[in-house]
């Protein structure tokens, strides 16, 4: 069982607001604050100093991207506070402001609907928390359906490699999803790099951060 | 059917014009003419004056207006066909909306050059074709009537000295004729004159089209700000409720008995809750794309380039915010432009470019496909063409047969001010 988060929510839907708190609740995580806009947000980070925050993109009072905008404001002023937003939109933009916030790491941009799968989006939550980088597997999708030459020149069980990497999985976690072996991942993830012209790296974020950043170019 | 004006009357009855009603209109219309514009030029006077003291610059406009109403009316003269008022009625009542109203039309200040033609160089004019045409053959008729008032003699024209009554009489047939002879020139001045005063006091064709584009504004408005609406209460509504309602089907898959059948019931609730959610965040996406809003029009036209299904090349980097209006409009015709190209082009590679220079936003949409598109025919591009009419935009499409087809949209534009913009605020209060 992962460490117990305390976890400052923002999201001015009461319903959604009250059923997140529950189910954080249900996994041994505590909601020291919940709020419904961005600027209670920021006071809420100020005065509880928690291990994550998890805030909605479009808030009060302009119903734009005051959450996204908020939750970039957060990470420049603590770097490395790890951030989860919660997005109803698919397009790389978002999630491409919030990635380059601070060095890339511990931030997560996942779709709302992703709450309904109750534990992955609770791992998520963990991974975000530990520093992980973890991105929707749509968003991904919209990348990867990007057409740029050299995705062109990936197999179609390369193309599925990146895809997971892409959203923060592990060699052990994609190995997993597509029941192969590791060291199968760890081969197709060195062909992946050497055809993208991306540097080989061991460490899992460097290696998520390098295919997001290509696929964003 | 009777004649409209003086051009028209002789061709009908010629013979019968100089006796008809024509030269009497005519006369009566240089007449009034006169008096008039002898009046105007009073009061053009004081008011010029009170002018300088500010207080006349209303009074002045007023009484442009007023005289465009009286020769209107007075057209009615040698002109049958009525002349329309050209000013709007004011939008409120008061008479600070009126003076607004009224100043912000061109039609008042043509009225105004017109007051000022009139009361200065018309008049006079009306004046002197009256003396030549009515006034000296009415005192050549009058000159029996002169000599008899006088007893030994009259001077004709101030030039022909008459004393005795054939003499006379000779002169007044001469009058009678040069009455009925001039009678024609007569009416083509004053048919002249009225063309004039029609040309400047009656509303143009642009006028009208001000009105009919401002009122296709509106619409273009009001159909965005609904779509806005509808997209709001899309987010805060259904789809809320669809998040908050898988996870309380998520939820309550993990308290039912694993691999039982009431939690496989309950994973194929939330999977067809799931793709619920999925179409409504597109359809919410079509309505009102909130990137447009949020990033402006090169991200959203680059996620719609994401969206074709033939590849598509794209040039967008680099352009400023532009006034929502123009993002909408040349977003929305640039994805309808994207998906003709999924639709019928045929093509296999296509090409969307955007840029603005500061003054034009120019935005084009090239492919490689079969050509021959008909933008007239229920391509849904003549919806957005209107769209673009709105914002005095232009869109054309050169498609021969055999391609290449290329959509070209140009709006003229300034670049967005900064305080208008929430993303420029907010990114200048993050650094």
């Amino acid at each position: 069982m992962p460490r117990s988060l305390r976890v400052v929510l923002a999201e001015d839907g009461v319903l959604l607001r009250e059923g997140l708190i529950g189910l954080l609740a249900r996994f041994g995580h505590e909601v020291v604050a919940a709020v419904g806009d961005a600027e209670a947000l920021r006071a809420a980070v100020a005065a509880h100093d928690p291990d994550v925050v998890v805030t909605d993109v479009r808030m009060p009072p302009g119903f734009r991207d005051e959450g996204l905008r908020a939750a970039v404001a957060l990470r420049a002023d603590r770097p490395g506070l790890p951030v989860l937003v919660l997005s109803q939109y698919v397009q790389r933009d978002y999630a491409a402001d919030l990635l380059d916030s601070g060095d890339g790491t511990g931030v997560g941009y996942l779709l709302k609907d992703r709450v309904g799968q109750v534990a992955e989006f609770v791992d998520a939550l963990d991974r975000v928390a530990a520093g992980g980088t973890v991105v929707d597997p749509e968003v991904v999708r919209q990348l990867l359906r990007r057409r740029r030459d050299p995705l062109a020149a990936l197999t179609p069980r390369e193309r599925e490699v990146l895809g997971l990497v892409a959203e923060g999985h592990s060699n052990g976690e994609v190995a997993r999803r597509l029941v192969v072996t590791e060291a199968a991942v760890g081969k197709h993830i060195g062909n992946i790099l050497a055809k993208l012209d991306l540097p080989p790296a061991e460490d899992t974020h460097r290696r998520v951060l390098a295919v997001l950043a290509y696929l964003q170019a | 059917m009777e004649a409209r004006d003086v051009r028209q009357a002789p061709v009908r009855r010629p013979r019968r014009y100089p006796f008809g009603a024509w030269p009497w209109r005519s006369a009566a219309y240089l007449v009034t003419g006169v008096l008039g514009g002898a009046l105007a030029c009073a009061v053009l006077l004081v008011l010029l004056l009170a002018s300088l003291l500010l207080v006349g610059i209303p009074l002045l406009l007023s009484g442009g207006v007023a005289l465009g109403g009286a020769e209107r009316l007075r057209l009615r003269l040698v002109d049958r066909l009525p002349a329309a008022d050209p000013h709007r009625v004011p939008a409120v009542p008061g008479l600070g909306a009126w003076v607004r109203t009224r100043a912000g039309e061109r039609a008042t200040w043509r009225e105004l050059g017109y007051a000022l033609l009139f009361a200065t160089v018309l008049w006079p004019l009306d004046a002197l074709v009256l003396a030549l045409a009515v006034g000296a053959p009415g005192t050549l008729l009058a000159a029996p009537l002169l000599l008899a008032a006088d007893g030994h003699e009259t001077k004709l024209l101030k030039a022909v000295l008459v004393t005795s009554y054939p003499g006379a009489l000779a002169g007044a047939a001469v009058g009678a004729l040069a009455l009925v002879v001039l009678g024609r020139p007569l009416g083509l001045y004053a048919t002249g004159r009225g063309a004039l005063a029609r040309a400047l006091l009656t509303p143009r064709e642009r006028d009208g089209l001000g009105e009919v584009l401002a009122s296709r504004a509106r619409l273009v408005d009001a159909f965005e700000a609904e779509r806005r609406r509808i997209e709001r209460d899309l987010h805060d509504g259904a789809q809320h409720r669809l998040v908050a309602l898988t996870m309380t089907l998520g939820l309550a898959r993990l308290d039912a008995p694993p691999g039982s059948p009431l939690e496989e019931r309950l994973g194929q609730a939330q999977e067809e809750a799931g793709q619920v959610l999925a179409e409504l965040r597109e359809l919410i996406h079509g309505i009102h794309p909130q990137v447009l809003a949020d990033y402006g029009l090169g991200p959203a036209l680059g996620d719609a380039a994401d969206r074709t299904a033939v590849p598509v090349d794209t040039a967008l980097d680099g352009l400023p915010r532009l006034p929502a209006a123009v993002e909408s409009a040349a977003h929305f015709t640039g994805r309808e432009a994207l998906a003709n190209v999924d639709r019928h082009s045929g093509a296999s590679r296509a090409r969307l470019a955007a840029r603005h220079d500061g003054r034009v936003l120019v935005l084009t949409v090239e492919d490689d496909g079969r050509g021959g598109a008909d933008p007239a025919r229920g391509s849904g591009l003549t919806g957005l063409a209107d769209r673009l009419a709105v914002l005095d935009g232009t869109l054309t499409i050169t498609s021969p047969p055999g391609g290449p087809t290329v959509l070209r949209v140009e709006i003229p534009c300034r670049v967005r001010s900064e305080s208008s913009s929430p993303r420029t605020a907010s990114s200048s209060a993050r650094d």
